[in-house]
């Protein structure tokens, strides 16, 4: 019997992305085997939502900037709603890559997790940060190894697959601000099972970080608590089976 | 000294309730929020008119001086009702959020079922003079 292929939705937030988006769209629109994509643009003043619609994508136009949490989340209502049996978050910034969209989602049939991260540090693959983002990217991997009791390697990564149960639950919860080193403690401890694999990633081609030098301490310390905090939450949804 | 202290609390509380009163009468607040206002401002009347109670309560929490148990008391009420705020604001912040999400939600969907109409139908409209 053969398999009815997954409908699956590529989420892509952009915020003033004009320089990479048209990219990023053709070459998701590229893939094999083909996927959907939703341009989610936060409310960009360079035409980043025309660039997205001329290259072929739909676009969800935010009326206010909600930060990427919100722009995300807009993108698992829109897959909720329309009955899609997976999304693939991929930034709107060039650094993700399209091609390794299918190792994502063999992963989550292969190994039937819910959610598959795009993980820079599983095995060595050519990418490099600073040494501030590396102290960043272990004490989020130490923290949230801790919370969970496995280990996640990439816990900053925007890179992922989610299944349709997932994206239901995150459409109601995703939290706002910096997203996704909290939602990978959010779905391990409401019994979502979560697998890495390795993925290469290209260094920014355009535009700038959302996350600025100044901005990273703040950074650490809102999503160390909001971390903490999720320890203490009842559990949102009841582990099934 | 102290009858000094006394006329100006007790002129703070009856203003505050004035304006109070007259918000709520103007519309411009809604009883939700005023009524940690307006128990605020009727601790501080309270506790201005009745010196006795004022001096007991100092004795207890160990306040020499009774008007500064006066200041203690309208600081633990402008910090509960400032965390109130707080907590309104953040459901504010969680119910717009929703709404923006919606209306790109919504935005989108009207283009697409705006864009398939004018396919079927090319003169959908006729203008009117």
């Amino acid at each position: 019997m053969k398999k009815k292929p997954l409908a699956v939705l590529a989420v892509v937030p952009a915020f003033n992305e004009s320089e990479a988006i048209g990219g990023v769209v053709s070459e998701l629109r590229a893939v094999s085997p083909p996927v959907d994509v939703v341009v989610v643009d936060d409310g960009s003043s360079d035409g980043t939502a025309r660039l997205a619609e001329t290259a072929g994508a739909r676009v969800l136009r935010l009326p206010i900037n909600l930060g990427i949490g919100g722009a995300v989340q807009t993108g698992f209502r829109y897959a909720a709603r329309n009955g899609y049996d997976a999304v693939i978050q991929v930034d709107g910034d060039g650094q993700h890559v399209p091609s390794e969209i299918p190792a994502l989602l063999e992963a989550m049939s292969g190994t039937g997790a819910d959610v598959v991260i795009g993980s820079r540090f599983l095995a060595a693959r050519g990418y490099t940060t600073s040494p501030a983002r590396r102290i960043g990217t272990r004490v989020f991997s130490l923290f949230n190894s801790l919370a969970l009791g496995r280990r996640i390697t990439d816990n900053t990564s925007g890179f992922r697959a989610y299944n349709a149960r997932a994206v239901r639950f995150l459409s109601e919860n995703y939290p706002q601000d910096y997203p996704e080193p909290e939602s990978v403690v959010l779905l391990g401890r409401n019994g979502f099972s979560i697998r890495e694999v390795p993925v290469r990633m290209r260094e920014r081609e355009h535009g700038r970080s959302s996350i600025s030098a100044f901005g990273s301490v703040y950074y650490m310390v809102k999503v160390l608590l909001a971390i903490f905090v999720d320890l203490f939450k009842a559990r949102i949804v009841r582990q099934e089976g | 000294m102290q009858v000094r202290v006394q006329i100006v609390s007790i002129l703070v509380g009856v203003i505050l309730l004035g304006t109070i009163f007259q918000l709520i009468r103007k519309n411009r607040l809604q009883e939700k929020y005023a009524l940690l206002w307006i128990l605020s401002a009727v601790i501080v009347l309270v506790l201005s008119v009745w010196r006795d109670f004022l001096a007991l309560f100092a004795s207890w929490v160990g306040i020499f001086y009774a008007p500064s148990a006066l200041f203690l008391v309208a600081l633990f009420c402008g910090m509960v009702i400032a965390l109130h705020f707080s907590v309104v604001v953040s459901d504010l912040t969680k119910q717009n959020k929703t709404l923006v999400q919606e209306i790109a939600l919504l935005k989108e969907e009207l283009q697409r079922t705006r864009g398939a109409s004018r396919k079927r139908r090319p003169p959908a409209r006729k203008r009117r003079p």
